[in-house]
């Protein structure tokens, strides 16, 4: 069985660490991962200006490079949610390819958690950290029951897998799950709006006393670190992938430093 | 007409905004166009977009925690309700199925409910737009000589602009729901379709009751202001020659209508007058009367986290022979929205305002930065549909975070809509330069992985050796505020060339 490693493009350039993390996670259980060349972007910006036509060609390309593996897995919900949910308008209705990516693609927490179904990490991180659920993962893909319904259950997937490593305690933020702000090009389409939304989360984690945000989204985090950082907050980010894999305690932003990623 | 607040603004007369929004100088080659600058023939103030509205909101942060943190108070108590009551998310489901009945089979359950209606007693008008439902609620009143209604909330009216119309022609408007009251002392408009002066605080009502009812100065005890209101109000409605209500619910079976009002007002309104109007938008039909409690249950669970309405009431035709009841049927784009495949599950709001409540945008930008009757996040579905050039900003005034979805007590996907908006904007070439060019490169980039990996490799190294403020200045409105992600000197798919194909 071949699985695809499908990262997004920010993560590419910004974040390579959560990539490398990623691909060694899913590597430590066993599988066999490939990292498909020529990826780029899976066209979300775009749709969601709502340039369809420039959103097109990039999904459509997506889709064809992706449409060999059986398993297709990404760290970002909000990536994953785009190709689950967001792609009818590039294909034609029940179109064979699309569909078989559509239902191969999963969220790599869902992956991990309903596919895998791990075991056990073996890893520690000894910190007190608070979940940052990012918005797609948690209402495009279920992967929490969100705060406002219950319908989904009461699973959280993100919690189950951090459950697993040891070390860690918790910090709760009063608000559980309230969108961070970041919304792609809402970022800086309403930046005012947007930037006060992000303060307020950081000041919520703060409050509960967090060392570290973990989330499934690094987007969302680009967003909260640029304003940890700016203010000079003592918090830190970290990508899920990072903590599951027992990273250390990075010293600013999601991005490990070249010179320590592991080189097996 | 809604006056503006005396907010602080900025002083562009130099030329220079402090605010870092790009302005141009010096490009006098391009035309001046008529319509820009002060000698605009409206009294209305310029449109502004919402990103600029919501600047001058945010601009307060105290302000702004404040209006967020009363907010969010309303979505923790609708959170305490809906999770009190184990078969909530069945309600839903049944809420949003009798809806969907309710918009295919529109036309139907209208005309049953006008028969109904009128076998009762009440006689029904058709308006297919604002203005001829204002024209209607005028002939009534000017029929009879009366010069003075008192209206009880009703948002429909709000969007018909029927006050300021009902004044011109010389006829007093009283609105005696409390929060609408103390907005239309102050000459505003309403920022929230449930709780119309949200965004005023205790002092300022104090302020204004002091100003217009002769409350004592520096008042600001909700008790004694509530009751100085309920005074004056009592007066009012005692004058009342007609009341105006809102419908909740229209019951096509029945002919029945049903009001729902925490203060009472709408009940004084509709019975102590000769003439009760009553004014629904289309959308307000269902088809039984069983379907009632399902909506019941949810309203105000959603709206403000009650388990019920304080009143919840039905009018069944005029009280007695000696008075009037009339219903007034609203169009105003309704027909054209149920066209539209996309949207018009929209039409099954029943008006709870939840969505807005749990809207981070809302909570941290006021109503008023809408820019509409009906703001929040299905105000900005609603409002495109009637004019989309005006509203095109409201779509992108929301991260897409699913939230109002969520809450949305008859499951519309307000988001999902949101994000249909947007590509109809596109299709429609509506969007605007600074939105289009960017994306037409970025597409370009995205189709070429060579092109990708070449522009990223000098990005990051222009990121890292080229001085600050290149990056870091008020024009970038990423870095205005936020620090830029550190660039790695090497990007995933150059490590993994490096780490793993080579080593295959």
């Amino acid at each position: 069985m071949s699985v695809a490693l499908f990262v997004p493009c920010y993560i590419d350039q910004f974040y390579p660490d959560v990539a490398v993390a990623t691909l060694e996670l899913l590597e430590r259980q066993g599988l066999d991962v490939v990292f498909p060349k020529g990826q780029t972007c899976c066209g979300q910006p775009m749709a969601n200006t709502g340039c369809t036509a420039d959103a097109a060609p990039v999904a459509r390309r997506l889709v064809e490079l992706f449409a060999e593996f059986d398993q297709v897995v990404c760290p970002s919900g909000s990536c994953t949610a785009m190709v689950r949910h967001h792609y009818e308008d590039y294909f034609p209705a029940g179109d064979p390819t699309y569909e078989k990516v559509r239902s191969s693609t999963f969220e790599l927490c869902e992956f991990l958690a309903d596919v895998v179904k791990v075991d056990s990490l073996g890893v520690r991180f000894p910190h007190r950290i608070s979940i940052h659920q990012s918005c797609h993962g948690l209402r495009e893909l279920r992967l929490a029951a969100s705060s406002e319904t219950r319908f989904y259950g009461t699973r959280d997937k993100m919690r189950e897998l951090l459950d697993k490593v040891e070390g860690i305690t918790w910090a709760k933020p009063q608000r559980s799950d309230e969108c961070c702000g970041f919304g792609g090009t809402f970022a800086v389409n309403e930046a005012d709006v947007s930037v006060a939304m992000g303060r307020d989360r950081i000041a919520d984690h703060v409050a509960a006393d967090s060392e570290v945000i973990v989330a499934g989204d690094m987007s969302c985090l680009m967003h909260l670190d640029g304003l940890i950082r700016r203010s000079g907050t003592p918090l830190k980010v970290m990508h899920i992938s990072q903590v599951l894999m027992g990273r250390p305690l990075l010293t600013h932003s999601g991005n490990l430093p070249q010179s320590t990623i592991p080189c097996n | 007409m809604s006056t503006t607040l005396p907010l602080p603004v900025v002083n562009s007369a130099d030329g220079g905004d402090p605010s870092g929004t790009p302005q141009r100088r010096g490009e006098s080659q391009l035309p001046i166009l008529p319509n820009h600058g002060s000698g605009s023939d409206h009294n209305a103030p310029p449109h502004r977009e919402h990103p600029a509205m919501a600047k001058d909101f945010v601009a307060n942060v105290q302000r702004t925690h404040w209006h967020d943190g009363a907010l969010w108070f309303v979505r923790s108590k609708r959170d305490a309700q809906a999770s009190a009551i184990p078969e909530w998310e069945y309600l839903r489901q049944c809420a949003s199925q009798i809806k969907t009945e309710a918009i295919a089979n529109m036309p139907e359950l209208l005309v049953q409910f006008e028969a109904n209606a009128k076998a009762l007693g009440a006689q029904v008008h058709w308006a297919i737009d604002a203005e001829e439902h204002n024209r209607i609620v005028y002939e009534i009143l000017q029929r009879r000589g009366i010069v003075r209604m008192i209206k009880s909330k009703s948002m429909l009216t709000e969007e018909c602009h029927l006050n300021g119309y009902l004044e011109e022609r010389g006829i007093e408007v009283i609105d005696t729901d409390l929060g609408e009251r103390i907005v239309q002392l102050r000459r505003e408009t309403p920022s929230h379709i449930v709780l119309p002066a949200i965004h005023i605080k205790k002092e300022e009502v104090g302020e204004t009751f002091h100003e217009h009812l002769g409350t004592d100065a520096g008042a600001s005890d909700p008790q004694y202001l509530t009751e100085a209101a309920r005074g004056h109000l009592r007066g009012k409605f005692l004058h009342g020659e007609a009341g105006l209500t809102g419908i909740n619910f229209a019951i096509a079976e029945t002919g029945g209508i049903v009001v729902c009002t925490n203060e009472g007002n709408a009940d004084l309104g509709a019975v102590l007058p000769p003439i009760h109007i009553a004014s629904m938008g289309m959308e307000k039909i269902i088809p039984r009367l069983d379907d009632l409690s399902v909506f019941t249950r949810l309203l105000a669970r959603s709206a403000t986290g009650q388990p019920i309405t304080t009143y919840t009431s039905h009018f069944h035709g005029p009280r007695d022979p000696g008075s009037e009841m009339h219903i007034i049927i609203v169009d105003n784009g309704r027909t054209e929205l149920r066209q539209s495949e996309t949207f018009r599950s929209a039409l099954g709001c029943i008006r709870c305002g939840a969505c807005m409540n749990t809207c981070p945008v809302f909570r941290r930008s006021g109503g008023h930065s809408y820019g509409a009757t009906v703001p929040g996040p299905i105000g900005s579905v609603l409002n495109p549909a009637t004019d989309d050039k005006k509203h095109k900003s409201l779509p992108y005034a929301c991260s897409l975070c699913g939230s109002c979805t969520d809450v949305c007590p008859v499951k519309i996907p307000l988001h999902h809509q949101l994000l249909a908006w947007r590509k109809e904007f596109g299709k429609r070439g509506l969007l605007s330069i600074d939105k289009t060019l960017p994306m037409r490169a970025a597409s370009m980039l995205f189709r070429s992985p060579k092109l990708y990996n070449l522009a990223g490799r000098i990005g990051r190294a222009a990121m890292r050796t080229l001085p600050r403020a290149v990056f870091v200045n008020r024009f970038n409105m990423w870095s205005r505020d936020r620090e830029l992600p550190e660039p790695p000197p090497e990007s995933f798919s150059q490590w993994y060339a490096k780490n793993r194909e080579n080593k295959q």
